[in-house]
C-alpha cells in the first residue's frame, strides 16, 4: 500500500473523528451497495406500454434524434437506405459485428454496401443496436465484441436499430440489460441523447462538433409483426 | 387599547432609526391600526448584522445577547426589514447555539420575530388598507426577506388593497440590487454594476415608484436613481401602506 | 496555475471595463438561468431529487474512506489502476509517468477542472509531451493560453470574432483568405483539426464527474462527444478526479445525473453520459489497453473538517455561477484561480489559502441565489461567512474596514453612547441635507457616493422622536 493512500485515508478518518469503520458499519455499507431501489424515480420514467414508446419518441425528438418506426426487423435495411437517400448521404455503412444485424436483409437494398467491425476514421455511417430509456429519449449501448464503442462516436451519422420492447422507462431499469449476473460492467456503457452539440462559441447551439452530426433511430415496433 | 391586544415590540432597525424615522412611525401606525399595543425598547441599536457578515463573530454575539435582553417579554417582535428580521430569526439561534442559557433564549426570540408585511399578512391577517396611492409601482424583493424569510406574496397582497395603486411586476424583481451591506463600499464598482442592472430593470417597467421592504436596498436604489437623474421615486412599503406624507427617499 | 485571487479588486475593475466580456456575460445571464428554470419546471420531482442527492453525498462523506477503498478495489478487479495523490505535484508526476511509460508524444484531453487544478498541461508540455484540449471551448482557450472562465462554459468570456482571430492564427493548414465569420464554419474547422489529433493521440486524459464504488466506474459527461473519443481511441485512458467524487452505486449516480445537466445547461441530460470501467476486455475490438484513475486530495481531506465539509458535495454544475450577481458582473477570471463564482469563493480559500483568497468570500452580497439553485443544497453564503470569520481572525481584511467595523460594534453595544453620537451626527447631516434631500459627496462616504447619492437623514432619530412622543402623551 502506498504511503499517499494511507495518508489520505488517515486524514479523512482524522477529519471524521474516528478510526477504521467498524465491521458492523462496513456490513451496512455492503448492504447499501447491493440494495437497489428506494430512489425517487420521476413519473416520466414510470410510463408503460405504448405510452412509454410514445414518450421515448417525443423525448428523442426534443433533443434532435430522428426516429423512423418500422413494423418488423426485416424492414430495417430499407429504412436505413431511405434515411441515407433522403439526407443525400453515402451508402457505405459500417455495421456492428452483431448477429442480429448480420441477419437483416441488407442485400435487398441494392444501394447499400455494408461491412462489419469497429469504426475506422474513414467510415461515415454506422449502424448498431441499442436499448433505450424513455425518460429522456436516451439510447443505451454497452461495449463488447458485438458492439464496438468507436461506432457510436467516429462516423458522421450513427443509426441505432432499436426494438420497441427493449425500451425501459427510467434509467435505473437500464442496468439489468447491460450487466452480467456478476463480474464487472462492460468496459463502457454509453448513454446517447441526441447528436453531438456545443454552445461554446457565444452560446450559439450548434450540432455536430466531435461525435455524430446525425443521430437516427430505426425503431422496430413489434406490435404489428 | 384593550388588554388582549397583541403586545408588539418594534425593532426599528438602525437604518430606519437614524436615516428615515418616518418608516418607523408608519410601521407603528400599521400595527396600531391593526389593534396592536406597540412598544419600542429604548436600548435597541443594531441587530449586529454588519459585524456578523464581516466575520466578527464575537461582537455579533455580544450584540445578539443585547437584543435578546431588550426584546424579551413581548409577544411579538416586528421589524420593518426582511434583512434585520432574518438576522434575529434565522441567524441568532446559530450564533448563540453553543452558549449555555443563551441558545434557548435566542430560539425563543426567533420564534416571536417577524418582518412587518409578513406579520400584517400572515399573523394579523390584515385585509383592509385605508391608504391610497396614485401611481404605478414595482416591487423589489430584498434578498434576505425573499430567500431567508420567504417574503414574496405578503407585500403584494397588501399593496393590492391600496386604492389607486397599480402594481407592475418586473421579471427580475428577485435580482439583487448590489447593496450587500458593506459589500457596496468594499467593492463599489461591482456593486454599482449590479445596481445599474437593477435600475435599468426598474426603469423598463415604466413604474413611477419602486417599493421595497428594506431601507438598505432602498437607499442604494434611490441613490443611483438620483445620480442617474431618473424621476422614479423610492419608498419603503410601510410608508405606502400607512399613507405617509414624508418626501420620497433622497428628495427634499 | 498561479493564483491571482489577491488582486480581485483590480481584476474585477478590468473585467467591468471590458466591453466584449460584458456582452458575453449578458449572454450567459440571459441563457442558462431561464433554461434551467424550464428544465426544472418539466420535472416535478426535482426538489425530491435534490434532497436525495444531498443525502447520498452526505452519506458518502461520512464514509468516504471506506467508499474510496471499495472503489479502488473494484477498479483493480476490472483490470485498472488507481493512483492516490496527496497534492497537485504528486498528481502531475503520476500522469507524466503514465504518459512516459506509454511512450506518449501527444495526449488528448477532455475538460477537467482537476486538470486545471494540478496544471497538468503545463507540466506535460514542459516535459516534451503535447497536450491537446478537445472540448471546443477548452481548445479555444488553450490556443489563446488562457484559463477557463466558467465550470462548464470555459470560453464564455470570448466573442466569436476573438475565436476567428485565434483559429486564423493557429490553423496554418487552411487557406488564409477563408471565410470564418460564422460559428458553424469555426465548428467545422475545429472538427477537422481535432479529429486528426484524436486519432493520433497516444494517451487520453479525462476528468470524471463521478466515480462509483459499486463498480469501479468513472462517469464522464459531455455534449460534444470529445471525452468518448479521448478515452476510446488512444492506448491509455487516464481519468483524473477529486476524492470527493465517489458515489456508492449506479443508481446513486443516476440521481445525481438527473440534477446535473438540468442545473448546468437546462438540458434534461447531456448528450453523452459515459460509464467507463477498466481497460478493454479480451474479446473487445476497440477501447484502451490501460485504464488509470488518479485520485486527488489536494486539500480536500482538510476541508472535511467542520465548517467546510458541505462544499465537498459540489457536483460542479455551475448553477451558482450562473445565478450570482457578482460572477455575472466580473466573470470567472477575476477570481484569480481555477474555480470561480460562489463555489469557487468557498473552495479556493481552502485550496490556495485564505491569505491569498480573502477577497473571494468577501466579494458577495449574500443574496442567497446560489444556495437557492444549488442541486445538492450547499449553504454557500453560510460557508462564505465562515471564511470571513477566519479572515477576520487572521487579520487578512483591510485595517480600515476592520477598525470601522469594530467602532460600530463598540457603539452598538453602548446604547446611551450610541444615541448621543448617532443623534448628533444625524442632526448635523439632516440639517446639511435638508435643502436637496441628498448628498452627492460626503467625507468618509466615498465608497458609497462614487456611484450613488446618499439620501439625507430626516433629522432627529426615531428613538428620540418616540421618546418625545411618549413624554408628550404621558
Amino acid at each position: 500500500m502506498s504511503t499517499a493512500r494511507e495518508q489520505i485515508l488517515g486524514n479523512l478518518r482524522k477529519a471524521l473523528g474516528r478510526g477504521h469503520l467498524s465491521p458492523d458499519r462496513e456490513a451496512q455499507l455492503d448492504a447499501r451497495l447491493s440494495a437497489s431501489g428506494g430512489a425517487v424515480i420521476p413519473a416520466r420514467g414510470r410510463v408503460e406500454g405504448q405510452a412509454r414508446i410514445t414518450a421515448f419518441c417525443d423525448e428523442a425528438a426534443r433533443v434532435g434524434t430522428t426516429v423512423a418506426r418500422v413494423p418488423s426487423s426485416a424492414a430495417a435495411p430499407a429504412a436505413v437506405a431511405d434515411y441515407l437517400a433522403e439526407h443525400d448521404l453515402a451508402a457505405d455503412i459500417r455495421l456492428a459485428p452483431d448477429p442480429f444485424l448480420a441477419d437483416l436483409p441488407w442485400s435487398e437494398q441494392a444501394a447499400l454496401s455494408t461491412s462489419a467491425g469497429p469504426a475506422r476514421p474513414t467510415d461515415t455511417v454506422s449502424v448498431t443496436t441499442a436499448t433505450a430509456a424513455a425518460e429522456t429519449g436516451t439510447l443505451v449501448l454497452a461495449s463488447g465484441p458485438e458492439s464496438p464503442t468507436t461506432l457510436n462516436f467516429l462516423p458522421d451519422t450513427h443509426i441505432a436499430v432499436l426494438l420497441a420492447e427493449t425500451i425501459v422507462g427510467a434509467y435505473e431499469a437500464t442496468w439489468s440489460a447491460v450487466r452480467a449476473a456478476d463480474g464487472p460492467l462492460p468496459r463502457v456503457v454509453n448513454w446517447i441523447t441526441g447528436p453531438s452539440r456545443t454552445a461554446d462559441i457565444e452560446q450559439t447551439l450548434l450540432i455536430g462538433i466531435h461525435g455524430p452530426r446525425r443521430q437516427h433511430i430505426v425503431l422496430i415496433d413489434g406490435q404489428d409483426t | 387599547m384593550s388588554s388582549d391586544s397583541p403586545n408588539v415590540a418594534l425593532f426599528v432597525t438602525c437604518l430606519v432609526d437614524l436615516m428615515r424615522p418616518s418608516v418607523g412611525f408608519a410601521a407603528v401606525k400599521l400595527l396600531e391600526d391593526a389593534g396592536c399595543a406597540v412598544s419600542v425598547p429604548a436600548t435597541q441599536t443594531c441587530c449586529g448584522q454588519p459585524a456578523y457578515n464581516a466575520g466578527d463573530r464575537a461582537d455579533a454575539r455580544a450584540i445578539a445577547r443585547q437584543v435578546i435582553e431588550a426584546f424579551e417579554g413581548f409577544t411579538y417582535v416586528v421589524a420593518p426589514s426582511g434583512s434585520c428580521a432574518a438576522m434575529i430569526k434565522i441567524h441568532y439561534p446559530g450564533l448563540l447555539a453553543d452558549e449555555p442559557g443563551w441558545a434557548a433564549r435566542a430560539e425563543a426570540l426567533a420564534g416571536r420575530t417577524h418582518e412587518l408585511t409578513q406579520f400584517l399578512s400572515d399573523v394579523l391577517e390584515v385585509d383592509e388598507i385605508a391608504a391610497q396611492y396614485q401611481g404605478i409601482v414595482t416591487h423589489h424583493d430584498g434578498c434576505s426577506g425573499l430567500r431567508e424569510m420567504g417574503i414574496k406574496e405578503q407585500p403584494r397582497a397588501l399593496l393590492g388593497r391600496i386604492g389607486g395603486l397599480a402594481l407592475r411586476e418586473s421579471p427580475k424583481a428577485e435580482a439583487c440590487c448590489g447593496f450587500g451591506g458593506t459589500f457596496c463600499v468594499k467593492y463599489p464598482e461591482i456593486s454599482a454594476h449590479i445596481l445599474d442592472e437593477k435600475i435599468d430593470d426598474i426603469a423598463a417597467t415604466g413604474a413611477d415608484t419602486v417599493i421595497a421592504g428594506d431601507l438598505g436596498c432602498l437607499l442604494n436604489i434611490a441613490g443611483r436613481l438620483k445620480r442617474r437623474g431618473l424621476a422614479v421615486k423610492a419608498r419603503h412599503i410601510a410608508e405606502v401602506l400607512a399613507g405617509s406624507t414624508a418626501a420620497a427617499i433622497g428628495e427634499p | 496555475m498561479d493564483a491571482t485571487s489577491s488582486a480581485f479588486p483590480e481584476n474585477s475593475r478590468r473585467a467591468l471595463a471590458d466591453e466584449r466580456l460584458q456582452e458575453a456575460l449578458h449572454r450567459l445571464a440571459d441563457g442558462f438561468p431561464a433554461r434551467r428554470r424550464e428544465a426544472v419546471d418539466r420535472l416535478p420531482e426535482f426538489d425530491q431529487l435534490r434532497a436525495q442527492a444531498r443525502a447520498v453525498k452526505d452519506h458518502v462523506l461520512e464514509n468516504l474512506d471506506s467508499y474510496l477503498e471499495r472503489f479502488a478495489a473494484k477498479v483493480e478487479e476490472a483490470g485498472g489502476h488507481v493512483h492516490w495523490c496527496r497534492d497537485a505535484l504528486e498528481a502531475r508526476q503520476t500522469v507524466l509517468r503514465i504518459c512516459r511509460d506509454a511512450g506518449a508524444r501527444t495526449v488528448t484531453k477532455s475538460k477537467s477542472m482537476v486538470g486545471e487544478e494540478i496544471a497538468i498541461n503545463e507540466h506535460l508540455e514542459a516535459h516534451g509531451i503535447e497536450p491537446v484540449e478537445t472540448d471546443l471551448g477548452e481548445y479555444i482557450i488553450q490556443l489563446r493560453r488562457e484559463a477557463p472562465s466558467h465550470l462548464i462554459a470555459p470560453a464564455i468570456h470570448l466573442s466569436k470574432d476573438q475565436v476567428t482571430e485565434t483559429f486564423k492564427a493557429a490553423h496554418g493548414e487552411f487557406p488564409v483568405g477563408r471565410r470564418l465569420d460564422e460559428p458553424r464554419a469555426m465548428l467545422d474547422e475545429a472538427r477537422t483539426v481535432l479529429r486528426k489529433r484524436f486519432v493520433e493521440a497516444d494517451v487520453g486524459i479525462t476528468g470524471a464527474n463521478m466515480i462509483i464504488a459499486e463498480t469501479g466506474t468513472a462517469v464522464v459527461v459531455t455534449n460534444e462527444g470529445n471525452a468518448d473519443l479521448t478515452m476510446t481511441l488512444p492506448k491509455v485512458h487516464i481519468a483524473i478526479t477529486g476524492i470527493e467524487k465517489v458515489v456508492p452505486t449506479l443508481d446513486d449516480a443516476v440521481t445525481v445525473l438527473r440534477l446535473l445537466a438540468r442545473s448546468a445547461t437546462g438540458q434534461d441530460v447531456t448528450v453523452y453520459t459515459t460509464f467507463a470501467t477498466g481497460p478493454r476486455r479480451d474479446d473487445d475490438v476497440d477501447g484502451p489497453d490501460a485504464f488509470h484513475v488518479v485520485l486527488l486530495d489536494n486539500g480536500r481531506s482538510a476541508l472535511m473538517e467542520s465548517d467546510f465539509r458541505d462544499i465537498l458535495r459540489c457536483i460542479r454544475c455551475g448553477a451558482c455561477l450562473n445565478h450570482c450577481p457578482v460572477y455575472s458582473a466580473v466573470g470567472g477570471h477575476a477570481y484569480g484561480w481555477v474555480y470561480s463564482g460562489p463555489m469557487g469563493s468557498v473552495l479556493n480559500p481552502g485550496l490556495v489559502g485564505i491569505e491569498e483568497a480573502h477577497h473571494l468570500p468577501n466579494a458577495s452580497t449574500f443574496c442567497g441565489a446560489c444556495e437557492e439553485v444549488c442541486p445538492v443544497g450547499i449553504p454557500l453564503p453560510k460557508m462564505l461567512r465562515h471564511w470571513r470569520e477566519r479572515a477576520f481572525r487572521a487579520r487578512a481584511v483591510g485595517a480600515t474596514g476592520r477598525a470601522g467595523m469594530r467602532a460600530w460594534a463598540f457603539l452598538a453595544l453602548r446604547p446611551r453612547l450610541y444615541r448621543a453620537v448617532t443623534g448628533a451626527v444625524m442632526a448635523v447631516l439632516g440639517a446639511l441635507g435638508r435643502r436637496r434631500g441628498r448628498f452627492r459627496r460626503l467625507p468618509l462616504a466615498g465608497g458609497w457616493t462614487v456611484a450613488r447619492d446618499l439620501a439625507a437623514p430626516q433629522g432627529p432619530t426615531f428613538i428620540s422622536q418616540w421618546a418625545q412622543r411618549r413624554r408628550e402623551r404621558s
